[in-house]
């Protein structure tokens, strides 16, 4: 039986090519059945699986949210901004009071890098990283490159240039391990505060120029500012910012070649992207979205195939 | 141990046309009947029964899907099955149709079941039926009967039926496969 070689979704790192292509051929069918009149399958019924939300979010949650719904889970929801969390509780203190309530699986979004590491050694049930800091998020990687290979056919070989604040972004670490690992060659690009020193030692290019990363690339993967997580300044003001990176019609007009446009949200238009950019036919924004609930019930359907009983 | 072949292809052949005609008599002309074969040995039978009741009467429109259960079986994470599914593909609505599910083993029918309600994502059949090319009587986990039987097979629960198709496998026949290996 082709099964994942991992028991929990931690990172991209530990993914091999095989696992990332059965991913996808399983989102192919959850897709289908999304699409339906009725979109539900009864597979984890028996399941039960608890969201674990230590950051805001919203998209993620409630992609995961979906997933497990329409997979027949039960869920249970905590964040920790009305938790025990603040009376001072720790970590594995407040998961193992979850698990004790009889949970299969934990989909985890954590502030510190390694959170879920640390609880994957600790605690019995399936972990799904949903966020850990400025670390990983493959589930979103993982549907970024989904979408990818659903508009060209293909992630081996395609450029993919990801723009912006790389130095805060979970997105772009998980990215970079799935492109490569399928193939693709990769580029960041943003001002070089944003941009990690060693990050050459990944295999992948630098550059400064937002309209030369253009015309290298077939798909740009544009990332927000992150300004909830910048104590000092990394760039001297948003306007500054947004006139040298910021993707405008201009930028894509002047490309000899149609590129696709990506963006994990959420959008802060105007600024790393303009509106109609976003919500031109070369964005993928959207579609992007409905893959992540493909994705995670891909993700959460063939970890949940290991559970013993 | 060799598989001992318990349908050539001749009666294989014979067992097809006399379950098209049986399709014919309940269903005339198709108008309201829609086939669906369950993925992925199920959709052989399915497809070849179209092939069989256009060569009869060509003038016949047969809508024919094809649906997977694997998200709905009843022992994932218990059994070893596979965990990819195959391709469903019903580009009709089964509202108010009668419904002919096509499978070629039917065994414990756990299979039935899941495809049944699988199925209920398309519509509220008005009736189904179920069509099944051998049909391994004694081993029912459920109370699930066919309709329509291509041939009535006595085995024991070690003993492996095979279709194979010559499309797939190379040649029509029915194979069983005894307990020793």
């Amino acid at each position: 039986m082709e099964t994942l070689s991992v028991d929990h979704l931690l990172g991209i790192k530990d993914l091999t090519k095989e696992d990332i292509n059965l991913i996808f051929n399983t989102a192919d069918e959850f897709k289908d059945v999304i699409n339906r009149p009725i979109k539900k399958v009864p597979t984890l019924r028996d399941i039960t699986i608890a969201n674990l939300f230590f950051e805001n979010s919203t998209r993620t949650k409630l992609s995961f949210e979906l997933a497990e719904k329409r997979l027949s889970a039960d869920v249970i929801n905590f964040s920790s901004a009305s938790s025990s969390v603040k009376k001072g509780e720790t970590l594995v203190d407040t998961v193992n009071n979850i698990l004790s309530m009889k949970v299969d699986m934990v989909v985890i979004r954590h502030p510190n890098p390694g959170a879920h590491q640390f609880l994957s050694r600790h605690i019995d049930a399936k972990i799904v990283n949903a966020g850990d800091g400025a670390h990983e998020h493959p589930t979103q990687a993982l549907l970024d490159c989904f979408s990818i290979k659903e508009r060209l056919g293909e992630v081996a070989g395609k450029k993919v240039v990801i723009v912006g604040d790389v130095l805060h972004s979970r997105v772009a670490l998980s990215n970079i391990y799935a492109l490569q690992k399928l193939g693709a060659e990769v580029m960041v690009c943003g001002p070089a505060t944003l941009i990690p020193k060693y990050i050459g030692a990944l295999g992948v290019k630098v550059e400064h120029n937002l309209q030369r990363a253009l015309e290298w690339c077939d798909v740009a993967n544009m990332l927000r500012i992150q300004l909830e997580r910048q104590d000092s300044k990394f760039f001297p003001s948003i306007r500054e910012y947004t006139m040298q990176y910021g993707l405008t019609m201009n930028h894509l007009n002047n490309l000899k070649k149609e590129i696709l446009v990506m963006h994990p949200g959420p959008i802060n238009r105007g600024v790393e992207i303009t509106s109609e950019v976003a919500d031109s036919s070369q964005s993928i924004i959207l579609n992007q979205v409905e893959n992540g609930v493909a994705i995670r019930m891909a993700v959460l359907y063939l970890l949940a195939s290991k559970i013993n009983r | 141990m060799q598989p001992r072949e318990i349908i050539n292809t001749t009666e294989f052949n014979l067992v097809i046309k006399r379950l098209a005609f049986q399709l014919i008599e309940n269903h005339t002309n198709f108008e309201d009947t829609v086939l669906i074969g369950l993925q992925s040995k199920g959709v052989c039978l399915s497809d070849r029964l179209q092939q069989v009741l256009q060569e009869i009467n060509p003038e016949l429109k047969i809508n024919v899907g094809y649906l997977d259960i694997t998200f709905f079986r009843d022992d994932f994470r218990r059994t070893n099955k596979p965990l990819i599914a195959n391709e469903t593909k019903i580009n009709f609505i089964i509202e108010g149709k009668k419904v002919v599910l096509v499978d070629d083993v039917l065994f414990t029918g756990r299979t039935i079941r899941a495809g049944l309600d699988a199925m209920l994502a398309f519509g509220r059949p008005s009736l189904v039926e179920l069509l099944v090319f051998v049909d391994r009587r004694y081993k029912r986990d459920l109370p699930i009967q066919p309709t329509y039987v291509g041939k009535v097979v006595d085995s024991i629960t070690s003993e492996k039926v095979t279709v194979e198709w010559k499309e797939v496998d190379g040649k029509d026949k029915v194979l069983m496969y005894s307990s020793e290996k």
